[in-house]
């Protein structure tokens, strides 16, 4: 019975094991981005640029339709211009990176609705802003895994200034020129993952298991390492249980993994180790010392 | 030779000046205190020296030293002590020159990071969340990752201010072993009798220059009075300047 509800879909049927590989692959690699995003006060900033990437994947459907190979290019290529151009745009004038992004995020956004409205119908435009990682074939997971691949090296490319700017700024660009660039790199990251979230989870949740599994992480640890670990596990988890509870009920793939994280989410909130309710409501005696 | 030599420099943020026209160097192995009210252009001189803000006008030659041979200590209030970072992850930055993006952190850079740790009176803190560190104890953490650095010039903002006695003077202590191994030191300070009986140079800053020199002979009241009276206040109708004119009047 538990083996049939829980594992036997995955046995079953290739294109759950296709899914269960592609959330695996978007939670090692989304998770640790979602965290720096989170931590860098950006959260938001990829929800924005979730929206950014809609054009671009609008344009490839225009030319090839549901083609997801196409829907990627079109976004990387669309949420990369918006993340410079808000990127130069904000480190060349002073204005907060957040309110630059706005202005392009939401001309992006626009323009990314027009043009689907002009070809599609009203299901493609669900499939675009909601995604089907149930529907996904070799060839998009392979996109996806070599994403997340290209995410991780880069990542362990970038990782010392990265961290450096996001707790001193002035400190790393008094040792070092990194700062700019690793930024940059960080941000073509998001992009990235933003494009693999997209394929599963659609333009409005492709964030999702980006951002819930760091706040997840936030309740749990004080340290960043084991932070990322702790969001990597949690985005895993969703995953794989939004599959399994899409596949038994019916609920649509992708708001089953985020609602499976958003369950998560607010476990932690409640007993998280670090600042949970319950454990502010009973700390405990007071130590010696 | 001097460490750092200023030409005609303006410092500032949207062409107004927050420093007008310095002149004038700084001599390798000085002790100097750079002094005057909140708005004076301190910190400004400062992050121009390190290169963090380009000068509006005129230019600061750092004496044969590259940029990495500098250690800047900002105000702590510049960290993002929300970021989960530990005291010995925090202090093992300063090791940037040395192992840059890849570099591994061995047994002889640990040691290293401890006794750092350790000279500021902070062992047994290395595992701590720098979030969870008092403002003197923080204040410490930036002074362990300036020992680090081991820099032939170190830029210090305000680096004793809201700080207990005691943290102070060990601080203080740790400024007068750099300025006794050779080193070049810079502080932005407020505490004028700190300045008198331990910097033996000082530059009294209101936006212009009001005197440098020998302490003794520049804290004088006179001179207080007149970076007293400067105005914070940046005129959004003024002219541009004319910096010729002013420069031959000084020259």
């Amino acid at each position: 019975m538990i083996y049939d509800a829980l594992i036997g879909p995955f046995t079953e049927f290739e294109f759950m094991r296709r899914a269960l590989a592609a959330v695996i692959a978007l939670a090692l690699a989304g998770a640790p981005i979602g965290v720096f995003l989170m931590l860098r006060r950006m959260s938001l900033v990829g929800d924005a640029m979730a929206h950014a990437i809609l054009p671009g994947a609008a344009v490839g459907f225009l030319l090839s339709g549901l083609n997801l190979f196409a829907m990627t290019a079109g976004g990387l290529v669309a949420g990369f211009a918006v993340a410079i151009l808000a990127g130069v745009v904000a480190r060349s004038t002073g204005l907060k990176e957040d309110a630059s992004l706005a202005t392009f995020y939401l001309a992006s956004l626009a323009l990314g609705v027009t043009i689907v409205s002009i070809k599609g119908t009203n299901i493609d435009l669900l499939h675009v802003l909601f995604g089907n990682i149930l529907a996904m074939d070799d060839q998009t997971l392979l996109v996806v895994a070599f994403n997340a691949t290209v995410t991780l090296l880069v990542l362990a490319v970038i990782y010392r200034p990265l961290v450096i700017e996001s707790v001193d700024p002035l400190f790393l660009r008094t040792v070092s020129r990194a700062g700019g660039p690793a930024h940059l790199a960080f941000l073509a990251l998001v992009v990235i993952n933003l494009v693999n979230g997209f394929q599963a989870l659609g333009t409005l949740l492709a964030v999702g298991l980006m951002i819930l599994p760091a706040g997840i992480a936030r309740f749990w640890s004080r340290d960043l390492t084991a932070m990322i670990c702790i969001a990597v596990v949690a985005a895993a988890v969703s995953g794989y249980a939004g599959l399994v509870l899409s596949f038994q009920t019916r609920v649509p793939s992708g708001p089953a993994v985020i609602l499976v994280a958003t369950v998560l989410y607010v476990v932690s909130v409640l007993f998280g180790r670090i600042g949970g309710i319950v454990r502010q409501l009973f700390p405990g005696r007071h130590l010696e010392a | 030779m001097a460490a750092l030599h200023f030409h005609n420099v303006t410092l500032g943020y949207d062409r107004h000046p927050a420093v007008h026209h310095l002149n004038g160097e700084v001599a390798r192995g000085a002790l100097v205190a750079v002094i005057g009210p909140n708005g004076a252009g301190k910190s400004t001189l400062l992050r121009g020296i390190v290169g963090i803000l380009k000068p509006l006008d005129g230019s600061i030659h750092l004496g044969g030293l590259d940029s990495r041979d500098i250690a800047y200590l900002p105000q702590s209030a510049e960290v993002d002590r929300s970021f989960p970072i530990s005291v010995f992850d925090f202090v093992s930055t300063g090791l940037w020159r040395g192992a840059g993006l890849f570099g591994g952190i061995g047994k002889a850079a640990r040691d290293k990071i401890l006794r750092a740790i350790g000279a500021v009176g902070l062992s047994g803190f290395e595992n701590r969340p720098i979030g969870t560190l008092s403002g003197g104890q923080m204040q410490r953490v930036l002074f362990a990752r300036v020992l680090l650095q081991d820099a032939s010039l170190i830029v210090l903002d305000e680096p004793f201010n809201a700080i207990d006695a005691k943290t102070t003077a060990d601080l203080l202590a740790l400024v007068k072993r750099w300025h006794g191994e050779g080193r070049t030191v810079l502080a932005a300070l407020h505490d004028m009798e700190m300045v008198r009986n331990h910097f033996t140079e000082t530059l009294v800053l209101a936006r212009g220059p009001v005197a440098w020199g020998p302490t003794a002979e520049v804290l004088t009241p006179e001179n207080l009075l007149v970076a007293m009276r400067m105005c914070e206040a940046f005129d959004d109708t003024a002219a541009a300047c004319a910096a010729d004119d002013i420069s031959s009047r000084a020259a």
